[in-house]
């Protein structure tokens, strides 16, 4: 298994580690709970360094791009962050990801862990398929560190060790400057529902970012967090998870990325996405709340009578809101917020009820 | 750091525990290292009183945040009570494994059972090596 450059900083802080993805990461430090508030009530920081990076540049930059990504690239300016889909020809999702624009012919592709590779392949076969030849792509990933730096305290420490003023990057937009004299990039994005930034250093600089920025933020309560934590703060913000929510037979319209696609401009997938636009949805992604005691996880099924008519994707108790909630895919008929559904956990049935996402708000 | 294990009670392979109470029953519960183990239990299934297990059946279910464990009950028996506080509270077992944290009581079907069980010495050396 691979392990970050901060694998001996996580050794250091007693973290239990586990496999995701290929690499030893930490799922927690003190614990789940305690991290996931600290992250809301303070700040938390995260080792995201198994993310990959993607660098794509020269003159056909944008058609590869606009091509394999469902989402419209057209209206991207420099400085700014798209999220985005790429899909299959069958309009099933290979990856969520977001495109960093740095210039007409330089992007960067940061897409999930588990993903990297798959993505990186697709980007090449599709550069010799559409016979695009002035584009590079570099899977830049173990050259890259990345850290989030999540919570209320985020920026106020931040601030304190870089000289760009934060106001100035706004939510998806991103600076390349510095952090203590390492440069950086900067975004003002994240996967937590809170405020804060996703953090780009040179690999061979992130352990010691990852020390200068705990040190200046330890005061105000900054602390790490591992992907267990990650995992309810995400689920709460009502945010999906390649793997969970989403593989290569979702499509983008049947989960919380229906807005993604621009089904006017030409991209691989477009037509059958369309198609299924036409016809309507057989099933679609919720969220929900318990009503009855228990815990509905990924891979539980709903049940109507003595049919499987739908499945839990993601489900947990979450320590904000101190509720069990999930995400599910159900039948078409069954997505209106208040629609009670049941849920089969172990040898006995629950119920739970469709809510609207996110389940978390943070306070502006 | 793992409380010291008592040394009035039994403990199974599985990491739970039996205090004899000398009346034919027994208190059943998890152990303060398999606590540690599962980290914040935010869930815990408890049994109907009436449920007749054997030894080594699941008779309840512990859930922290990421996961899900059944609890095997220690020797065959009858549940004749459970810890209702743990409905409201779950994170007593973190907090007190051997006491609070109790998770029910059975009557015994067969006494002698308890003697398959490991003492105090006998689970601290399993656990030592397990690590």
């Amino acid at each position: 298994m691979k392990r970050t450059p901060l694998y001996d900083r996580h050794m250091e802080a007693g973290a239990r580690m586990i496999g995701f993805g290929g690499w030893e990461m930490p799922v927690q430090y003190t614990g789940v709970i305690e991290e996931h508030r600290t992250t809301r009530q303070a700040a938390g920081l995260f080792d995201i360094c198994h993310m990959g990076e993607i660098l794509v540049t020269g003159a056909g930059s944008f058609e590869l791009l606009q091509m394999v990504m469902s989402r419209d690239l057209a209206p991207q300016k420099t400085g700014k962050m798209r999220l985005s889909v790429m899909t299959t020809p069958g309009g099933g999702i290979i990856d969520d990801l977001t495109v960093y624009k740095f210039s007409e012919e330089r992007y960067v592709v940061v897409t999930n862990a588990v993903t990297r590779e798959k993505d990186y392949k697709w980007l090449l076969e599709n550069k010799s398929a559409l016979g695009i030849t002035d584009v590079s792509i570099r899977d830049i990933t173990e050259k890259v560190g990345k850290l989030d730096l999540q919570g209320p305290c985020a920026q106020p420490i931040l601030q304190r060790i870089t000289k760009c003023n934060l106001d100035d990057i706004k939510y998806y937009s991103f600076l390349e400057t510095e952090v203590d004299s390492l440069p950086a990039v900067i975004s003002r994005s994240g996967y937590t529902g809170e405020d804060g930034f996703e953090i780009y250093v040179a690999g061979s600089v992130v352990e010691r970012a990852w020390d200068i920025i705990l040190e200046e933020g330890g005061p105000s309560g900054l602390k790490p967090v591992g992907l267990g934590a990650r995992d309810t703060l995400r689920l709460e913000a009502g945010l999906m998870l390649y793997g969970n929510e989403m593989d290569e037979s979702v499509t983008p319209l049947e989960v919380a990325y229906s807005w993604v696609p621009n089904l006017e401009k030409d991209f691989i997938g477009r037509d059958t996405l369309r198609e299924q636009k036409e016809k309507g949805l057989s099933k679609k992604l919720v969220g929900f709340e318990m009503i009855d005691r228990g815990i509905a996880r990924h891979g539980y099924k709903i049940v109507e009578g003595d049919r499987d008519i739908g499945e839990v994707t993601s489900g947990s108790m979450t320590p904000t809101l101190n509720k069990a909630v999930g995400m599910a895919f159900v039948p078409a008929n069954y997505i209106e917020p208040g629609t009670e559904i049941t849920i089969r956990i172990r040898e006995n049935l629950a119920r739970a009820q469709v809510v609207q996402l996110p389940f978390y708000k943070r306070k502006k | 750091m793992a409380k010291t294990n008592p040394f009035d009670r039994k403990y199974s392979t599985e990491h739970e525990w039996a205090l004899d109470n000398g009346d034919g029953t027994v208190t059943i519960g998890i152990t303060d290292h398999a606590q540690e183990l599962l980290t914040d239990i935010v869930f815990v299934e408890l049994p109907k009183t009436g449920k007749k297990v054997k030894q080594m059946q699941t008779v309840a279910v512990v859930e922290s945040v990421k996961s899900v464990s059944d609890v095997y009950s220690p020797v065959s028996g009858e549940v004749i009570a459970v810890n209702e506080e743990l409905e409201s509270r779950p994170e007593l077992i973190n907090q007190d494994a051997f006491g609070e944290g109790w998770i029910a009581k059975l009557k015994m079907d067969a006494p002698p059972e308890l003697d398959s069980l490991m003492d105090e010495d006998g689970y601290s050396a399993y656990i030592q090596e397990k690590k």
